[in-house]
């Protein structure tokens, strides 16, 4: 499929999700802008018990003294904070009756990364059939987890059924001083996920089959709170490798994990939003906070993350390893193409004894686009016998890219052990003629060749999204050679 | 199968082939030979349709097609294969996951349906054998931290594995002790049959002990300048090269 092909694609498919956005009662919104009185009305709207709107409003005031913070290696035009409205209730897109409504581009996209049917219908919007109800498919999870104790809901519901769990530990993570953008989502976040995981629970799936068929609009500030009890595990994935598209330019999301002692959380990530057109207009900016806290001794925190989509994306999903023995890990895909910009990494901040965390980062740069790893690695001076492997890697493809590496290290414990190792190279032209020679076009030999190239962090995530995510790699660079 | 009508190529300006003739049936093993430079691996690498090199002039007909019209990819799925003087590194791709996309892709070309794993794997097993390759071997990276014979082993069990029509050996004995290189001659014997056809490419004679040709050609300085049977290779390697370059005016007539 050519260049110009897939763009058309993109421009069918943007056709589609404005034309589904259009036609709703505009009533249930709160105007432009951003003041108290709206947060006051965004929170009744909610019916959010008096802690909350407090702590929005705490979150606002603080906001308003902060400044929009421009060190990452990313350009953009900026966001006016004013014409956004920060509240509206969810709206409908129209229903279709088959799948032979839907364009067949977009089904085109679906079938090459190996999206299943009943998905494909949820995700344009089909009507399902009684036989597959997502409701019913969602209550049988629902009930299953619900005789373990694990609670999995939407952040609004957790607030009004589980006040006690979100005032303890909402912005233990993350701070609502944190930084500019996750202020500003403490402020007037709309909904998002909550799970908590009872003392010596496994969970027994994967969080997103789940998730996957109740993926609502969760809208631009989304707000993510996972809690493992002690000695209980958890697997959550976020996202979904088909690509969406959203009205709201600006995502300021915010993700804390808290792992109580022996508790483990993987939490990986599919990120496939629109990253605008080849020259780079429209596309999301990605604006994430994504910090994990080992708290308990022997706990551990792993994040795996795939990031094609987005015009710009910023984000260091983090671990802070308080407990001793605690293990934090990092795996990232991150590829740009055409205009992408993506600013990317991690934090490890060691402050416990024993405590050990991995680090591996693949950055794939195509088209125009810049692709940074930025990661810092800091060992506290009470942080005995820290360990920590990093491992950035840059692949190149074409002379009009950019990889960048901006490794921080703050060793303040002469015991610490830190290792970093860096490389940077392209997909030789040997190697694309190498398997042409065996029948494989070029576009299949880049795609083998980056995969091979992600093999360690694609095998970080659970079987189902990575075959996904290998295809998402393949489908997201065509057109970037040629 | 293959006709070779006044072949110029060149790299960067440079000509190095200067029109080569050559025509190979089914079923027959030419060997071409040649000093250091002659034009050997070009002609090997512009056959399998490596981009860097431009055709001048010229015609390759290969079963009825004009085969420089074709993409490589193209070619190697109409059944031409290389095996590489110097095979690639392709770091995090198993042996299994190319042989296992290329088989496919071929078979899709043909119109037939792509090998499930069990069948594609039982089939792999079979070709192993035939080059004494290791099990483990096949979840390795390709021809990643692999040893020189270990490299040439592998062309030729891929080429066992997508059974081309025609086989191009490209220096596929430099480098290989005489255990590895009586493995891969082995290999390369029992792949013969009357329906293909090999190129061997070779500098020594050595490799020719063990793969009979039917054919001999030496190149010299983009041409062929003189063709025989087997006892040609064996000459040659009495004489040596400076047999050729020396007489080599009178040699072009013959």
């Amino acid at each position: 499929m050519s260049s110009t092909e897939v763009s058309k694609i993109e421009e069918l498919a943007n056709k589609e999700y404005k034309y589904g956005f259009v036609s709703e009662i505009e009533a249930d919104s709160l105007p432009n802008g951003l003041n108290e009185d709206i947060i006051r009305q965004l929170s009744a709207k909610k019916n959010e018990p008096e802690f909350m709107l407090e702590w929005r409003l705490k979150s606002y005031r603080h906001w308003l003294t902060m400044k929009e913070p421009h060190w990452a290696n990313v350009q953009y035009t900026p966001v006016d904070y004013q014409a956004i409205s920060y509240y509206s209730a969810p709206k409908k897109k129209p229903t279709l009756k088959s799948l032979d409504e839907v364009d067949p581009e977009l089904l085109e996209v679906y079938n090459k990364l190996g999206i299943s049917l009943d998905e494909q219908k949820r995700l344009t919007g089909v009507a399902v059939d009684a036989v597959f109800d997502s409701v019913s498919v969602a209550t049988t999870f629902k009930d299953k987890l619900n005789e373990l104790g694990i609670i999995f809901c939407s952040f609004s519901e957790a607030v009004q059924n589980h006040p006690e769990l979100v005032k303890k530990y909402l912005g233990s993570v993350v701070p609502y001083t944190d930084n500019f953008y996750a202020t500003l989502n403490s402020a007037v976040f709309s909904d998002g996920s909550f799970a908590y995981i009872p003392k010596g629970v496994r969970c027994p799936m994967e969080l997103s089959t789940y998730f996957r068929i109740n993926a609502a609009n969760t809208g631009q500030f989304e707000r993510t709170l996972i809690v493992a009890d002690e000695g209980s595990y958890v697997s959550y994935l976020e996202g979904c490798t088909a690509p969406i598209r959203d009205e709201n330019q600006l995502h300021a999301a915010v993700v804390e994990l808290i792992a109580l002692d022996n508790a483990q959380i993987k939490y990986s990530t599919v990120q496939n939003w629109y990253p605008g057109d080849k020259d780079g207009k429209g596309g999301i900016y990605n604006f994430v906070t994504k910090r994990g806290a080992c708290r308990g001794v022997n706990s551990k925190i792993s994040w795996t993350q795939v990031e094609t989509g987005s015009a710009i994306t910023w984000k260091y999903p983090s671990c802070i390893l308080q407990g001793d023995n605690s293990v934090g890990e990092f795996y990232s895909v991150a590829m740009t193409n055409n205009r992408q910009q993506a600013d990317t990494g991690t934090k490890m901040i060691h402050l416990g004894k024993n405590t050990k965390s991995t680090i591996i980062s693949k950055g794939i740069s195509a088209g125009k686009s810049q692709n940074s790893y930025r990661g810092l690695v800091r060992i506290a001076k009470k942080a005995e016998n820290a360990r920590n492997f990093s491992q950035c890697d840059s692949l190149l493809l074409g002379d009009k890219c950019g990889a960048h590496t901006f490794p921080y290290l703050e060793i303040n414990n002469p015991g610490a052990k830190v290792e970093h190792e860096a490389t940077t190279s392209k997909i030789g032209e040997d190697q694309i003629f190498y398997l042409n020679q065996r029948g494989i076009s070029t576009e299949d030999a880049i795609g083998l060749i980056v995969n091979g190239y992600c093999k360690e962090v694609l095998a970080e995530l659970p079987m189902e999204f990575a075959v996904e995510a290998t295809k998402l790699l393949s489908v997201s660079l065509e057109g970037s050679v040629g | 199968m293959l006709e070779i009508k006044n072949l110029h190529a060149g790299i960067e300006g440079n000509e190095i082939l200067k029109g080569i003739d050559l025509k190979v049936n089914a079923g027959e093993v030419h060997a071409i030979m040649g000093p250091n430079g002659s034009g050997k691996s070009t002609l090997a690498q512009v056959l399998a349709g490596r981009e860097e090199y431009e055709v001048k002039e010229g015609k390759v007909i290969y079963n009825g097609k004009n085969l420089l019209d074709l993409a490589p990819e193209d070619r190697a799925r109409e059944g031409v294969f290389l095996a590489f003087q110097y095979p690639v590194e392709i770091p995090g791709v198993s042996n299994t996951n190319l042989l296992k996309t290329a088989l496919n892709e071929i078979r899709k070309y043909h119109g037939e349906e792509e090998l499930d794993t069990i069948e594609f794997l039982s089939l792999i097993k079979e070709k192993m054998n035939l080059v004494e390759l290791d099990q483990k071997f096949l979840s390795r990276s390709v021809n990643e931290g692999f040893s020189g014979g270990e490299k040439k082993r592998n062309e030729i069990f891929q080429m066992a594995v997508l059974q081309p029509k025609l086989a191009i050996l490209d220096e596929t004995d430099s480098g290989l002790d005489i255990d590895a290189l009586k493995i891969v001659a082995n290999g390369v014997n029992k792949l013969r049959s009357k329906d293909n056809a090999t190129i061997v490419v070779t500098h020594y004679q050595r490799l020719l002990n063990y793969i009979v040709p039917d054919f001999v050609h030496v190149l010299y300085n983009g041409k062929i300048v003189k063709s025989g049977g087997k006892e040609l290779a064996l000459e040659l390697e009495a004489k040596g090269y400076d047999w050729i370059k020396n007489g080599k005016e009178e040699l072009v007539n013959q």
